[in-house]
């Protein structure tokens, strides 16, 4: 659906050159939603505004729907764009329009007809939920609502693909939950792709299937976000848990200090009670977290456990005999 | 002030009304392309070409540094040639559109540059054309800017017609300098005064009323729609 190969991009400046993407390469598959994780002025707005050639790449191809993008010519490109809806961080609606005439906007450049046009941007406005809004001015929207509106009209022209420009940066959390929701509603229901930068982890976890991590202009991570968070030592686990908070000094039971990482069939099976019943060895819980992704669940805790020493060392080699801990965080003291 | 002061006060208003609207409309007509232009062909603009910048700029700047009564008797030629002659409200117009044109130009360019880049940048993304983008976009974007920015034109129009009026164009100025200065007539010296004053106010509030009306931009501005 979208094919970056090998992108660089170089901001002249003055004499001065900033390089702020080198040897791009990603692959978003028709009904995906893939997530570009970076923090700020790590390149992602400079990608994703790549792929429809609002900046056009130093070097590098770039396919999208088929099309060789830097081929086209100016007439063929205006048309491809047509097919790739894009949303904003600041939303850029037009505000001396009405919202029903922003939503209108891109049908006009598609040139359909008037009335077509109406029954459309009728339908487009119940699909976002703001029907009663359409003679409003968007400065009389709230952000989330800005932002619907801002929806409606990139998927007006019915493009098969969304951009989404750190999209919910500038929303509280519950309206960005409301904006995710939307739009994995809409990947979900119209089978659109869509590929979204975002600085923030939740916004990954919550809707992405694939992600990549930009790291100062290069990508240093590309995978399914169930995987990469599954697998201790991907860059992608590294910025979902940070160290734990709770220092080694904290344990204060003589006990064994334990790390659990928990994804698939582990997250569902009971393993404290296990333990407790096979090797008559006590948990006590420190921290740790358990959450939905996607479909699957990961997480994991952090605890000491006590009892008798060969009690607790065989809990410790069943529980890396269940792959559950490989690190050898697991060290007495 | 007699019957027939009064009546040459009237004439002389309608005079100036006749030069100020008729310089405003072709001020508009020239400055609206102008102001576009500079701001299409600037670095990053839609049609970047810096030379013709820089031409335009330039053209732009000599014209609003020379004074107003040099400018008019530079133009002196140019203006037989339009007119055929030099003298009465006509003829007063053609340095008046040659002066204003210039500063036209820079309202435009300064009004269209307070454009939100995103919103541009959007209107590509959406496969516009750049035609698109500076009718569709731009101007509707900057008309508050652009009223304002006229109004303010209009006003230094009148200015100008005043001047113009002295050295032979009719209209107020000519009145107040006939009358007013050489032959002492100080009620129709203030009779001229208070009627530009007026006009004055009356644009600026028109201007002000028509660009809040078309201004949406802050949730309490423009015309209430629902
Ligand atoms: N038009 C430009 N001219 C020069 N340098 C630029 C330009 N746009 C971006 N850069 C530089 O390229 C680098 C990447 O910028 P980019 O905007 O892509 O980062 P980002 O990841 O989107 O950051 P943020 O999260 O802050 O939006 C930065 O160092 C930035 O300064
Ligand atoms: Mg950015």
């Amino acid at each position: 659906m979208i094919e970056l190969r090998g992108i660089s991009k170089v901001y002249r400046q003055g004499g001065r050159e900033v390089s702020a993407l080198q040897d791009v390469s990603l692959r978003v598959d028709p009904g995906e939603v893939f997530g570009v994780l970076g923090q700020s002025g790590a390149g992602k707005s400079t990608l994703i505004r790549c792929v429809n050639l609002l900046e056009r790449p130093t070097q590098g191809r770039v396919r999208v729907n088929g099309k060789e993008l830097l081929s086209l010519n100016p007439d063929e490109l205006r048309l491809a764009r047509q097919g790739i809806g894009m949303i904003f961080q600041h939303f850029n609606l037009f505000s001396s329009q009405t919202v029903a005439a922003n939503v209108a906007y891109p049908l006009e450049v598609a040139g359909l007809p008037r009335e077509q046009i109406r029954a459309r941007v009728a339908e487009l406005l119940s699909l976002v939920g703001l029907s009663d809004k359409a003679d409003t001015y968007p400065s009389r929207l709230s952000g989330g609502q800005k932002q619907r509106v801002g929806i409606a009209r990139a998927l007006a022209p019915r493009p098969r693909i969304l951009l989404s420009d750190e999209a919910t940066s500038s929303l509280d959390p519950e309206t960005t939950r409301s904006v995710l929701a939307l739009l994995r509603d809409l990947n979900r229901q119209l089978g659109l792709t869509i590929l979204l930068i975002t600085h923030q982890m939740e916004v990954v976890k919550a809707i992405c299937d694939s992600v990549a991590v930009l790291e100062q202009g290069r990508l240093v991570e590309q995978g399914k976000v169930v995987e990469l968070l599954s697998r201790p030592g991907s860059h992608l686990h590294g910025l979902c848990y940070p160290p734990f908070t709770t220092g080694e000094s904290a344990v204060l039971r003589g006990g064994q200090r334990v790390e659990l990482s928990l994804s698939g069939e582990h997250s569902t099976r009971p393993i404290l009670s296990t333990l407790a019943r096979r090797f008559d060895v006590d948990a006590h819980l420190l921290e740790g977290s358990l959450e939905r992704v996607g479909e699957a669940r990961v997480g994991r805790l952090l605890f000491e456990l006590t009892g008798a020493p060969d009690a607790v060392s065989q809990a410790l080699a069943f529980l890396r005999e269940q792959g559950l801990t490989s690190e050898e965080a697991a060290h007495a003291w | 002030m007699p019957g027939e002061l009064t009546h040459s006060l009237w004439v002389a208003t309608l005079e100036t009304l006749y030069m100020t609207s008729v310089a405003t409309v072709l001020v508009v007509l020239a400055g609206l392309p102008l102001g576009v232009l500079l701001v299409l062909t600037d670095r990053g603009g839609l049609w970047e070409r810096p030379a013709l910048h820089r031409v335009l700029g330039t053209l732009v700047n000599v014209g609003r540094s020379v004074p107003f009564i040099i400018l008019m008797v530079a133009i002196v030629p140019l203006t037989r040639l339009l007119v055929g002659t030099t003298i009465g409200t006509t003829a007063a117009i053609v340095p008046l559109v040659v002066a204003a044109i210039p500063f036209m130009g820079r309202v435009v360019e300064q009004g269209l540059r307070e454009v939100d880049s995103g919103l541009v940048e959007a209107a590509i993304a959406m496969g516009s054309t750049h035609r698109r983008v500076i009718f569709r976009v731009l101007i509707p974007e900057a008309l508050p800017s652009l009223v304002r920015g006229t109004a303010l034109v209009v006003i230094s129009l009148l200015g100008y017609s005043a001047m113009a009026g002295a050295v032979g164009g009719g209209g107020l100025g000519d009145l107040a300098v006939k009358y007013g200065y050489m032959r002492f007539r100080t009620d129709v010296m203030l009779g001229c005064l208070a009627v530009l004053l007026a006009l004055v106010q009356l644009v600026q509030w028109l201007g002000d009323g028509v660009a809040s009306r078309f201004d949406h931009t802050s949730p309490h501005s423009g015309r209430a729609h629902d």
